[in-house]
């Protein structure tokens, strides 16, 4: 007998996973620490509005030069990201292949900068890398995936003794080098964007100048960077040309040739010296074993850390989804005027530009240190895009203009169809949200990342190194598992 | 040249191909008859396979690049005459020679004026030229050619067919048009549902005996 009460719909599915997500997200609120510790964060959040509204263009010194430097990285790293990515991408079928892009991009370009310090020093090279790196690994997944699912066709259709390299170049690259060019200036905008906050670490990006700013209360100075840098964002479009682009490269390698006064001898010591845990160095004088040394950095940072991100991850991934959610009918034409629609994009378009790491820095400043700012700051960045790409989708739904209006149209008409892509977009960026999450330790909300950074900040190469492979593990983890759901529930954004 | 005994193709438990008995000579022209699904593109494809160094292969659709140019998607035709380093040459900045030795076929074909206009910028007709533009810059013997003339009216049709089949010593190509397998070609092999319903002489063949190919009972 079939149970008739048992649903069999696709809806019931889209539930079901919904609630097993949040109700693990709700355990993650109740664990996280999410206090507001300034005495009065609403005089503080005041100032920084005002900063807003009043910039000042004139109080940071080299302005420019931060500018430049910030385009210049971003160039340099997105263009050799590129090359090595789209060379990987031709060996896509390879698992090794697969492999060591998913493991370099499970790296935030903020730990490899982290790294390239103590190879390359506080230099060019070290932005440049620390960007080009994980970015190589984004860009051979992504070409990687558009060379496999293109037309197959082409190819078989010549004649067998064609050669490889004569078939790539004629019957393969040409069907994707249109898709190539519109990622890779999407790529573009997520390198200024990670150029820009590589500052935080020291370099003499926009970042840079922008966190002395903030820190110092100048929020005046800090609102005309903040500035400086959505124009370069937003004017994008205006500038960025096929055929200006190895003019742009050229420009970048001249302004800021990619260059470190550091020597080759440093990365051999780095490598069989400096990462290897500490009691297994030869010439160790100590008293610690490795498994002692292991369990201590184990119990005492490595879980600490994970738990954290995985609590603050998880309850950031909730809290995007209702943010997405709730700004969808705000940016739907089935829902919203002209007037509404327009003040809602400028609020997404100035969300998803920001960095998640730089609003949450923002918000620390007013909040204080908890895993609140973060949360915001994850949540209304990733909740923005969720929300933007899902109103395109509704927005393309035909709705008769006799049916249910406001909420009952929402929950009736538009979420159950594009409940699916929601739900996909959203296990897309999970894997994206736990990457940032892990770096939110560099302001000081106890990530993993924090304890990298300790590490780092006490020359514990070993233990930084341990960290951010246990880190790696986190994200390829999350990886399969949404990309596990996204299977079972045939999901596709 | 080609050769089948007794040959049955299975594809996820269907029968594609039933029991074929065939054999083709060299310098034959044969034209392939038969409703769609009755497994024509099936048994070219094994053709090819028999042979794919000597073929200039010519399949029903797909095969072309959109976004290249006419030019390009005929030199695709020549990618095995020279090293890759050539081929890379012509694709960046094509050589004078090909321009020329490209443009007479294009012109032959009706499509001279459209050169160095990509594929996704063309009608379904002029693709098809094209593809039997690539076909014919492939310069072999043997030409395997899956409906290549579909997309064109009769008329034009016919007289592409024929130019393409003067230029070829051997040719086995699938169609839907009767008149012009009847018309142009010396032997007709006729399939229903993967079996050779009829393989004679297109001389001995009227119209009401290919009735049966798409399951109509001949008139006699």
């Amino acid at each position: 007998m079939n149970n008739p009460r048992a649903h069999n719909t696709t809806a019931s599915h889209y539930r079901h996973i919904s609630l097993v997500l949040a109700g693990f997200a709700l355990l993650a609120f109740f664990l996280a620490d999410i206090d507001i510790t300034t005495r009065s964060p609403g005089t503080e959040l005041g100032r920084i509005l005002a900063g807003l509204i009043r910039p000042d263009f004139f109080a940071t010194d080299h302005l420019l030069q931060a500018t430049l430097f910030t385009l210049s990285f971003a160039v340099q790293g997105v263009a050799l990201g590129a090359a090595v990515g789209f060379v990987l991408a031709c060996f896509w079928h390879y698992r090794s292949v697969r492999m060591a892009s998913a493991t370099v991009r499970a790296i935030h370009e903020l730990f490899w900068g982290l790294i390239f310090l103590q190879l390359t020093g506080l230099s060019t090279l070290t932005g440049v890398l620390a960007i080009a790196i994980p970015y190589s690994g984004i860009f051979a997944k992504v070409f990687g995936e558009f060379l496999e699912e293109s037309n197959s066709k082409p190819a078989q259709a010549l004649a067998r003794n064609s050669g490889p390299l004569s078939t790539f170049f004629f019957a393969k690259l040409p069907l994707v080098w249109a898709q190539f060019k519109v990622y890779g200036a999407y790529r573009l905008e997520c390198g200024i964007r990670s150029s820009a906050i590589l500052g935080f670490i020291g370099l003499p990006t926009l970042g840079f100048h922008l966190e002395t700013a903030f820190r110092q209360g100048d929020y005046s100075a800090g609102a005309a960077l903040l500035y400086i840098f959505f124009l370069l964002i937003i004017s994008m479009r205006g500038w960025l040309h096929a055929r200006l682009i190895p003019i742009y490269l050229l420009a970048a390698l001249l302004y800021a040739p990619p260059l470190s006064s550091n020597t080759g001898a440093s990365l051999w010591r780095f490598l069989s010296h400096d990462i290897m845990p500490a009691p297994l160095r030869s010439g160790y004088s100590g008293d610690l074993t490795f498994s002692r040394w292991a369990l201590d950095l184990v119990s005492q940072q490595a879980v600490p850390g994970l738990v954290n991100t995985l609590v603050l991850g998880s309850a950031a991934l909730l809290m995007t989804g209702l943010i997405a959610i709730m700004i969808l009918p705000l940016l739907s034409r089935h829902f919203s005027g002209k007037l509404v629609r327009s003040g809602a994009n400028i609020f997404v378009i100035m969300m998803r530009t920001t960095p998640e790491f730089l609003l949450a820095f923002i918000f620390l400043l007013a909040l204080g240190p908890s895993m609140l700012p973060g949360i915001f700051a994850l949540a209304l960045h990733t909740g923005a895009i969720i929300g933007h790409l899902t109103s395109r989708i509704a927005d393309q739904l035909p709705i008769p203009s006799n049916s249910a209006r406001g909420l009952n149209r929402l929950s009736f008409e538009v979420l159950p169809r594009v409940y699916g892509n929601f739900l996909a977009l959203l296990l897309y960026r999970w894997e994206i949200i736990m990457r940032e999450t892990a770096i939110l330790g560099l302001i000081g909300i106890p990530t993993i990342g924090f304890y990298i950074d300790s590490a780092f900040a006490e020359f514990r190469l070993d233990r930084a190194f341990f960290l951010i492979a246990v880190s790696v593990i986190l994200n390829l983890s999350v990886d399969g598992l949404s990309r596990t759901l996204r299977n079972r529930l045939r999901l596709h954004a | 040249m080609f050769t089948f005994e007794h040959h049955t193709l299975r594809k996820q438990g269907v029968v594609i191909l039933d029991d074929i008995s065939l054999h083709i000579a060299a310098g034959e022209r044969v034209a392939l008859l038969g409703a769609s699904g009755a497994g024509k593109s099936t048994l070219l494809q094994l053709m090819r396979e028999q042979h794919p160094d000597e073929i200039a292969w010519c399949p029903q659709d797909g095969a072309m690049v959109p976004p290249l140019s006419v030019f390009h998607n005929i030199y695709m035709g020549s990618l095995d005459r020279h090293n890759a380093l050539y081929n890379l040459r012509n694709l960046i900045y094509p050589k004078a020679k090909e321009r020329r030795a490209i443009r007479t076929i294009a012109n032959a074909l009706g499509i001279g004026e459209k050169l160095f206009t990509s594929i996704d910028r063309l009608s379904g007709g002029q693709a098809q030229r094209t593809a039997l533009g690539r076909a014919l810059y492939a310069q072999k013997e043997t030409l395997l050619a899956d409906e290549p003339v579909s997309s064109l009216d009769e008329l034009q049709g016919g007289n592409l067919l024929r130019h393409t089949l003067s230029t070829h010593t051997t040719a086995v190509i699938a169609l839907h048009d009767q008149f012009l397998a009847l018309s142009c070609f010396d032997r007709v092999i006729g399939l229903r549902n993967g079996k050779i319903l009829i393989d004679q002489p297109a001389a001995s063949l009227n119209h009401d005996d290919l009735l049966p190919l798409y399951g109509q009972a001949s008139p006699t």
